[in-house]
């Protein structure tokens, strides 16, 4: 199992540019390693749709790799994704998937069926050929370089543990100003 | 019924760049004219709220996106709904099938609670929407984009009866 906090203070290390898209506790952890303006804290939008907003940057921004952090829970709820990011083929779209077996935000519940679940395999039949899952951290930041290159979408299965102490939340920025501030973002850099 | 040119001609002045949608009994005679339209790109989705958080990311992006949805796929999706478009005052052109709806006002056939719930939930929701059920209705879909960019916030088209082809 890979510590959640180490995978993703590696993937900080390796982000130059993407759109980074989190949501439940990725969006609490991320912002202790990171802080850069195309980092878009996805709370509040519904539960389940980190990836559906991912998809749509991807689309709007076909010059751009945009990384979506989900949790095993979330990508639960709106497992038709896998369906349509797959159709779309965005060559440019990499889904990350923290499974951990539990809702952590709410305390801790295990999800559905958390012994026999293959977040990777569901991706790789729904039609995301490049499907990858790591248990080991090593194994994942030997592979990473590759994941950030190589053309997608792609789907990266991270089997998870909490192990460290999380962060407190960062300040809450409102819902419209975190739209702003990402379009305002991305329309100069265009 | 509106003429499905006429709609996707609408769609076209408004500068909407990608039809996200599930397609239904009210919406499908559009499908072979956007389908048509290179400008227009169509983005299918297995269920219909994943449209809003699509349609969501596009609108970030700086793109002119559209949902097209069935009322009943607009209940399935409310929890979406509020967190983008409303939450972070978005503009929106929400293009809805009114399934049910000639029923209701004729009181012919069995009623349809589908179209019963339509225009509460939107107004409890405080999205406006305009019914377009002829061609004389098509004008008010520039009207409803304009208003959404004015307001940044969604507003329904509610389309009213199926295509007979």
């Amino acid at each position: 199992m890979i510590s959640r906090t180490k995978a993703l203070q590696q993937l900080a290390k390796a982000r130059t540019d993407e759109i980074v898209v989190t949501t439940m506790m990725t969006s609490r952890e991320w912002p202790a390693y990171s802080d850069h303006q195309l980092d878009f804290d996805s709370s509040g939008t519904g539960m389940g749709h980190a990836s559906d907003i991912g998809l749509g940057l991807a689309l709007a921004h076909p010059e751009r790799r945009v990384i979506v952090l989900n949790g095993d829970g979330s990508m639960l709820m709106n497992l038709g994704q896998l369906v349509t990011i797959a159709q779309q083929a965005p060559p440019n779209l990499i889904l990350m998937v923290f499974q951990n077996g539990v809702y952590e935000v709410t305390g801790g519940q295990p999800i559905p069926g958390p012994a026999s679940l293959d977040l990777a395999g569901m991706a790789r039949a729904a039609g995301i050929p490049r499907s990858h899952a790591f248990d080991n951290l090593d194994a994942f930041v030997a592979a990473l370089p590759g994941v950030l290159r190589e053309a997608g979408p792609i789907f990266v299965n991270l089997h998870v543990v909490s192990d460290e102490t999380v962060p407190p939340p960062p300040p809450r920025v409102s819902a419209p100003e975190r739209a702003r501030q990402l379009m305002q973002v991305l329309a100069q850099k265009a | 019924m509106a003429r499905s040119h006429l709609v996707v001609e609408a769609m076209q002045k408004c500068g909407v760049s990608h039809v996200v949608w599930l397609p239904d009994s009210e919406s499908r005679f559009m499908y072979d004219a956007l389908s048509a339209t290179p400008a227009v790109k169509l983005v299918p989705v297995c269920r219909e709220g994943e449209a809003f958080g699509i349609a969501a990311g596009l609108q970030l992006g700086g793109q002119t996106p559209v949902v097209l949805i069935q009322n009943t796929g607009l209940f399935e999706s409310g929890d979406v709904l509020r967190g983008t478009f409303l939450n972070m005052q978005l503009p929106l052109l929400l293009m809805v099938g009114y399934r049910g709806y000639h029923e209701m006002i004729t009181k012919q056939g069995p009623l349809d609670s589908a179209a019963v719930f339509t225009e509460p939930i939107l107004n409890a929701w405080g999205i406006n929407h305009y019914l377009v059920d002829t061609d004389d209705d098509v004008d008010k879909i520039s009207k409803a984009f304009q208003e959404s960019r004015d307001k940044q916030c969604p507003v329904a088209i509610l389309i009213g009866r199926e295509y007979d082809a």
